[in-house]
Formats: structure tokens, sequence, C-alpha cells
């Protein structure tokens, strides 16, 4: 089967600042792989152009499927009410009916007519999942999402991701620095260090994961992105 | 907003809170009504003399007549229709040549550094070259108008179509929206708000530059009443005259303020 994501010899620099130096990378249909590395580690900067948000890049990036992308910020439109904001990903004006039905599966029900400046950060955080999920995508690139949300938002943020994955069962590469997120998530998790996948990690938890069940496999991980937990601690 | 071109792009307003003006309202009534009745005390007692300003009494005796002899409609018809095609022409300059500069790089290369060293003149000091292009007929006064409406029209249009937030941009393009599709779905309507500010400045202006556009030779309309007036010391019709000025321009302002409330409903809080 073809690959969701496909990228060969990557490279991508900001005038002298090289900021991926050679990323190869195959993400296989329905696989949940979290990109987790430090701030400036160019993890971002993967998304944008698998995105298609950056296109002068060395090297090959492929997505044969449909795209959709939650950013960090909903960047809900404020102007728009919240169905219709939904609607936008279906690129049609008449959505109401799939939009209604993808806010009752981020669990927003009652929320459609409501303006986006109304929301709470972890609501409108789900419109923007909705939105990027009605289009029914192949691969879902998720950029931070839960950074902005407290801790305990954040928490109801992963089960709703993961039911979401289950259902729709898209690829998701989901950008991030926390290392429980990608633990409690991903399939596989890359570390990523001055542009290179320096460590993969297959996470073959069983699912639903929960905290405790993760400990052991997050030092290795921790000890890959620097940090040593032992003497941290 | 007098003679600074009135087209700085104003900073958008917040609301005062309601309840406090709410409560203050009939209060504030006291000081102007006294005002008034001190005027017409001075006036009665000769203090005042007719000649330097008319009585409230007198005043609002002469709106009656004026209104009844139809010289204050046929007047007003001739002012209205004065700003309402000026207004039309400005609009359609300001608003083309905002949306060139500000959808586009070159357009905004080539468009806005004349523009804003024209926008530093006062307009209503270009009086005489209008005068002197256009004659003394109705041209210059709608050119004054125009000009009064396209400055802050363009400077508002063009600042709002720029602080777009390039996030939205992004999220729209993402989801496969073509350029002109952004445009239409994410630029224009995040420059609404700005524009409106820009609006409401232009309105203002509009009335101002009638005013003084009138004074100029006018041979119909409320600065040729005004001015008659004047020839035969009829302070009251003169007030008159200011009054309807004033309600014009208070009303437009308040249309402007309906359609924000309206077309802004999405800035709840």
């Amino acid at each position: 089967m073809a690959s969701a994501v496909s990228i060969r010899g990557l490279r991508k620099a900001f005038g002298p600042r090289t900021v991926l130096n050679g990323i190869d990378l195959e993400i296989a249909p329905g696989e949940f792989v979290a990109l987790l590395g430090r701030s400036g580690c160019g993890k971002s900067t993967l998304l944008r152009i698998l995105a298609g948000l950056d296109r002068e890049i060395e090297g090959t990036a492929t997505v044969p499927g449909t795209v959709s992308i939650a950013f960090q910020q909903p960047r809900l439109l404020p102007w728009r009410k919240v169905w219709r904001n939904i609607a936008l990903g279906l690129h049609r004006p008449d959505g109401r009916a799939v939009a209604l039905k993808a806010l009752e599966e981020v669990r927003l029900p009652d929320h459609a007519d409501a303006w986006p400046l109304t929301l709470s950060g972890g609501e409108a955080q789900r419109v923007s999942l909705a939105r990027a999920l009605v289009r029914e995508p192949d691969v879902l690139l998720l950029d931070e999402p839960f950074g902005a949300l407290d801790a305990l938002t954040r928490l109801a943020m992963h089960h709703l991701v993961e039911d979401l994955w289950v259902r729709h069962r898209p690829a998701v590469l989901l950008v991030t620095h926390d290392v429980d997120e990608a633990l409690l998530l991903a399939d596989r998790i890359l570390v990523l260090d001055e542009g290179r996948i320096v460590a993969t990690h297959h996470v073959d938890l069983p699912r639903p994961r929960r905290r405790a069940s993760v400990v052991e496999q997050r030092t290795r991980v921790l000890a890959d992105l620097g940090v040593d937990v032992e003497t941290a601690a | 907003m007098t003679l600074s071109m009135a087209g700085v792009a104003a900073r958008l307003k917040v609301a005062p809170p309601q309840r406090a003006r709410k409560l203050k309202l009939p209060l504030r009534w006291i000081s102007p009504i006294a005002l008034v009745l001190l005027w017409q005390l001075a006036s009665s007692t000769g203090v005042l003399p007719a000649d330097k300003l008319a009585s409230p009494s007198t005043v609002a005796q002469s709106a009656g007549e004026l209104v009844a002899n139809g010289q204050l409609g046929e007047a007003f018809a001739v002012s209205i229709s004065r700003v309402f095609f000026g207004f039309l022409i400005g609009g359609v300059i300001g608003v083309a040549l905002g949306l060139v500069s500000g959808l586009s790089r070159w357009g905004e290369t080539l468009l806005d550094p004349p523009v804003q060293m024209v926008r530093t003149l006062p307009h209503l000091g270009l009086i005489p070259l209008f005068i002197l292009w256009f004659g003394i007929g109705e041209e210059p006064k709608l050119a004054l108008v125009a000009a009064g409406v396209a400055f802050p029209l363009y400077l508002n249009l063009h600042a709002g179509i720029r602080q777009t937030d390039p996030g939205l941009v992004e999220a729209a393009k993402v989801l496969g929206y073509r350029r002109i599709e952004r445009i239409v779905h994410v630029v224009l309507p995040s420059a609404v708000p700005q524009t409106l500010v820009g609006l409401r400045i232009a309105l203002g202006t509009a009335w101002l530059s009638l005013i003084v556009g009138e004074q100029v030779n006018a041979d119909a309309g409320l600065g040729f009443l005004i001015n008659n007036a004047r020839e035969f010391l009829r302070t009251d019709v003169v007030v008159v005259g200011l009054v309807v000025y004033a309600l014009l321009g208070l009303t437009t302002d308040a249309l402007v303020r309906l359609l924000e409330r309206r077309v802004l409903r999405w800035r709840v809080r």
C-alpha cells in the first residue's frame, strides 16, 4: 500500500540557517506518528512543508491524498458562526448537516450557531479539529494543537483526538514537545534535532494508554532529547 | 477631524460601559437646557441683540416658517444630493484605490506613496484649485466632498486589508482555497471593521466639505440659505441652517453606528 506521506532527502534553509538537514520519512496510511523536539528544531517547518505552505525545498515531500491541519491557534474566522467555520473545510456553503455531525463528534453539539470569539480555548480548538476532519483527510497534521490549553483541557483533548483517529483513521503527524503526549497517542515517535531525525521509538503499548504504562519508555525517549530524568529529579 | 485631512487610520473604538451611561443621561441634560434658557433670557432682555444672535424662540419660529414655505426642504434636498453624489464619487475612488493597493504589492508600491503625499494636503485648502479646474458650479462642490471622502476610505481600507491575520489566510490555503477565494472569504471580511471606521470619518468629512464648498458661490442649498440670510442679518435663519447641518451629520453617524452593530455583531464579548 502506498505511503500516506513520503519524504526523501528533504532539506530546507532560511538564508544561511539550515532548518531541515536531510529528512527521510514514510508514514503508512492510518499510522499515528509524533514528532518530538525542542523549540526551533525544525518540526513546525516540516509540518508546513507537508501542508503545502512552504514549497521552496530541496528533496521531495509527497502527500498523495488530502491534507488537513490543526494549528496551535485554532485560526477560526471570527465573523463566521461555528458551523460555517466547519463547513469551510468542506468547501461548500451548504454543509450544515455535515458540520453539525462533526460538532457532535467533538462534543460541542450546542455551539453550532455560536460566534468563535465566545468560545473558550479548548472549545475553539475542538472546532478547529472538526474543521480539519470534515474533509475526511488522508493525512491530519497537528501542530502543537494542545500547546496553548490548560492541563485539564489538554487531557480531555488527548482522548478526543485518539477517539477521532480511531473513527476516521487518517495518518496523523503530531508535532509536540510533550513526551507524555507523544507516548499516550503515537504508534511511532520521531525525535528531531538540528534538522535531522536522531531517534525513532515504536510504541507498542495497548490502547487506551494510561500514564503509568508509558513511564518506562518515557525515560528512554527523554534521554534522546538530552534530558536525563534520573539526575534531573 | 477638521483641517488635519481627517484621513488618519483611526483606532477601533471600544464602547463605554452601557449602564453608567444610562444612569447619567437625564442628569446630563440639565446644563444644555439651562444654557438654552439663559440664551433665551439674554435675548428677551435685550442683552443679546437679534442682529448678533436671534433668540431660541425666534429660531424655532423661523424653522417652522422655512419648513412651511418649502425653502428648507428645497435647500435640504440640494445639499443632500451634493453630499450623496460627492460621496459616491469619492467612495468609488477611495475603495478602488484601497483595494488595488491593499491586495497587490505592485499596487501598493506605485499607488501608496503619491496618495500618502497628497493626503497631507488639507483638502479644504484645495478650493482655489478646484474653482480654477471646475468653475463655480456644482462640480467643485462635488469634487471637494469626493476628495474628503476618498482619502479616509482609502487609508482605512488599505490598513484593514494589510492587518489581515496571515494565520487565517494560511488556514484557508491548507483547506484548498484559491487566492481569489481567500480574498473573498478571509481578507475582505477581516478588513471590514477598519473600513467602517473609515466610513464614519469619511461621512464626517463629507459634511464638512459640503459646508465649506457651499460657501463658494452657491445659488441653492443650505449654504446658500445661510449666506443669503447673512446678507439680511437674519441670524435666526443662519442658526436654523447650522442646526440642520448638525442634525444631518448626527443622523448619518448614527446610521453608520447601526450598520456597525449589525455587521460586526460577531465581535461579542
